[in-house]
């Protein structure tokens, strides 16, 4: 895709300047990958999270043995997992897709410890309340114990998305072009890493120093009236 | 292919996954301390630099550090050989995190503690050393294996800059063999097999922190 | 005792409840009738508290058979012969509700949402209803003021009463208390006993409460039951039971705790 491109290496500012517009085509591409990633380690970790919970043994075992082995396993290796195995039982997705995948796989085992972690922290005379109130399990989750729940669990989930972001380059190993990919590709055209580099490197901890303001402001402003935190 | 053939091969990856995650947790635990007492102990500039430290070593993403000391330092004049590079960046990166464990356990132990150690005038090092410390380390404890782990996961990174590592090994044959299937399962029963034992590891080590540890914990009455 | 032997509400036949090898409650026999207000005393660990947490299907028990305004706690056609399913229990928790003794109000809901919330989605009623039922049982309790506060923002006993509040907004017929005022300051005490005193009055509820205020048990019960090692050792009248103890051990008990 970058043929024809002639980037103008004579100083770093020069070379900064021409190669940044697609720098952020890339970081468009990090973003939606963490975002896509992110929808997806969500969901699933409050699946695995109810599962783990499940009064059947064969399946809350089943999902605790899951969630330990994608949590003990690098990220990398599960990615060529998707992406070399999943074809060979016919399932072919696009890069992109498979990316974002095992990144939701993998930080879905976190996130479902954290609204463990959440619901437990629930007093127990809550779930009592609610039976003698009659509301049914679904009505006790969705009013009584989520609620109460999520106040405490937004501020992990925030530091794991911040995570998140940082591990998308991980993808471009799977020929995902983004930000990373495109700054070894235009080192690679160049013979000169440094300010790809250095230039990638700076738009990840500006992102990280942004979500981390971003987390402490959303963390003041929600609904927790009440609730005792700790 | 009878996957069994690929266990010799993947045995030197894992041997070598093992030092550089155990040279990285070592160099990175000295990191840590470091800069996490720096954080708290330093004063103004001291203190600051070390802050520089986390704050870039966290917030960069180590794939790009990794890169980053790989290809760009290389060329205005630094090098080493790539598994020492893999070393020392994986550490400072892992360092990062640590700096901020040492940091939150140092800075939670109790006031009155640090009031009783100076009404005995204990010089500031004292406390640090002889009262602050050992009580902190203790609670950094679970974190500590926690990020243990994550050096571990991470350490599969150094594959990229063609370190012969676990998964760099797994890559090369499945190269050879295209037997994906296979290959990548065991590969992730060996990582998943080294933290366990690293998880266990952790778990003597804490105990050893432990000894003599007699405040009462949670769920301990 | 008015007009309490008419049909039962509540029937215990043999029931056994056990917690892994200690047996809580031993062949347990027990009958309240309509309207009847029954107070359970007895030393902690006796079984009385696990007496009301059957009742409001809270713990399962495991051999005899228990009936609430003629529902069977266990199906005909269930899976097991002690396990019923959600949906049964369902029907049997619309008669029965329940005051704890540490309150157990919802933190994130104002005092209006707490009463408010299962009448509209338990029993469908409308938004506007509730709210005006809640207010007047608010009220009733002597709390309507603070229906936009949150529990945080009240003392212990505000907080009883409105979880009292919260009870009875789903019109029981059998209300349970469970050491309603154990948990509150000495001084707070009073403001809830006399919220249940009021209720006493009411004709149509039945009541079983736990309590360690012997006093006050005197005071509002049709009858007094001693508990002792997971079986009701005597009972009868306040006057019976507080005037002259037949069992030994029901004095020992009365003298420990008037002392």
């Amino acid at each position: 895709m970058m043929y024809g491109y002639e980037w103008d290496t004579t100083t770093w500012l020069t070379y900064t300047i021409s190669i940044l517009p697609i720098i952020l085509i890339g970081l468009t591409v990090t973003l939606k990958a963490a975002v896509a990633g992110f929808a997806i380690a969500l969901s699933l970790g409050l699946a695995f999270a109810l599962l783990r919970r499940s009064r059947v043994t064969a399946i809350s075992w089943t999902t605790a043995f899951v969630v330990e082995f994608l949590r003990d396993t690098p990220l990398l290796v599960q990615l060529f997992f998707l992406y070399y195995v999943l074809p060979e039982f016919g399932i072919v997705l696009p890069a992109f897709l498979t990316g974002a995948l095992a990144l939701g796989l993998q930080y879905a085992a976190y996130t479902s410890e954290v609204y463990r972690g959440g619901i437990e922290a629930v007093q127990r005379g809550q779930w009592e309340a609610a039976t003698a109130l009659n509301l049914t399990r679904m009505q006790t989750y969705r009013d009584i114990i989520i609620p109460q729940a999520v106040p405490r669990i937004v501020p992990a989930m925030g530091n794991y998305l911040v995570a998140m972001i940082k591990e998308t380059p991980v993808l471009s190993v799977v020929t995902v072009l983004e930000m990373m990919g495109l700054a070894t590709m235009i080192g690679e055209r160049t013979f000169e890493y440094l300010v790809p580099l250095t230039l990638v490197g700076l738009i990840f901890l500006l992102l990280t120093l942004i979500c981390s303001a971003g987390l402490h402001r959303l963390q003041k402003a929600l609904p927790k009236a009440g609730i005792p935190m700790r | 292919m009878d996957w069994t053939a690929y266990l010799p091969m993947l045995w030197k990856g894992a041997v070598v996954t093992m030092t550089i995650t155990l040279a990285a947790i070592a160099v990175g635990a000295a990191l840590a301390f470091f800069f996490g007492i720096l954080r708290v102990e330093g004063g103004a500039i001291l203190s600051t630099i070390a802050l520089c430290y986390t704050e870039v070593f966290r917030g960069t993403s180590l794939f790009v550090q990794l890169f980053w000391f790989y290809y760009a330092l290389p060329l205005v004049g630094i090098s080493f050989d790539p598994i020492t590079t893999g070393i020392l960046v994986l550490a400072a990166h892992v360092g990062g995190y640590g700096a901020e464990i040492v940091r939150g356990a140092l800075s939670s132990v109790s006031p009155q503690q640090l009031e009783a150690a100076r009404a005995l005038n204990f010089s500031r090092y004292q406390t640090l050393f002889r009262i602050s410390l050992p009580q902190a380390v203790v609670e950094m404890m679970p974190a500590f294996g926690n990020l243990a782990i994550e050096t571990l996961k991470l350490s599969s990174l150094v594959s990229l800059i063609s370190i012969a590592d676990l998964t760099f090994s797994a890559q090369s044959i499945r190269n050879l063999t295209l037997d994906s299937t296979s290959i990548y399962s065991v590969t992730l029963v060996c990582y998943f097999t080294m933290s366990l034992v690293l998880m266990m590891a952790m778990k003597v080590v804490e105990r050893f922190v432990r000894r003599g540890d007699v405040m009462p914990r949670p769920g301990q009455s | 005792m008015t007009d309490a032997i008419n049909e039962p509400i509540i029937e215990f036949s043999n029931v056994t409840k056990r917690f892994g090898i200690l047996t809580v409650l031993d062949q347990f026999n027990f009958s309240v009738a309509k309207g009847e207000k029954v107070t359970l005393i007895g030393p902690s660990g006796s079984g009385k508290s696990t007496v009301l947490r059957i009742l409001m299907t809270l713990e399962p028990f495991q051999e005899g058979s228990l009936r609430l305004a003629n529902i069977s706690y266990h199906e005909e056609r269930g899976k097991g012969p002690f396990q019923a399913s959600e949906r049964h229990l369902r029907e049997i928790r619309k008669h029965v509700g329940m005051v704890f003794q540490s309150f157990n109000l919802f933190p994130h809901m104002t005092v209006l949402r707490n009463v408010v919330e299962a009448p509209v989605r338990v029993l469908g009623m409308g938004r506007a209803d509730a709210e005006a039922r809640a207010i007047e049982l608010l009220d009733m309790v002597g709390l309507a003021d603070k229906k936009d506060h949150y529990p945080v923002q009240l003392s212990g006993g505000q907080q009883q009463r409105v979880a009292i509040a919260r009870a009875l907004a789903m019109r029981p017929r059998v209300l349970l208390f469970d050491e309603p005022t154990s948990a509150l300051d000495p001084q707070l005490v009073g403001e809830v006993l006399s919220v249940i005193r009021s209720l006493a009055h009411e004709h149509d509820l039945t009541m079983l409460l736990v309590t360690h205020e012997m006093r006050f048990a005197r005071e509002v019960s049709d009858r007094v039951c001693f508990f002792d090692k997971g079986r009701i050792c005597e009972q009868g009248s306040p006057e019976e039971i507080f005037g002259a103890p037949r069992e030994e051990r029901t004095r020992e008990f009365l003298s420990s705790v008037l002392a």
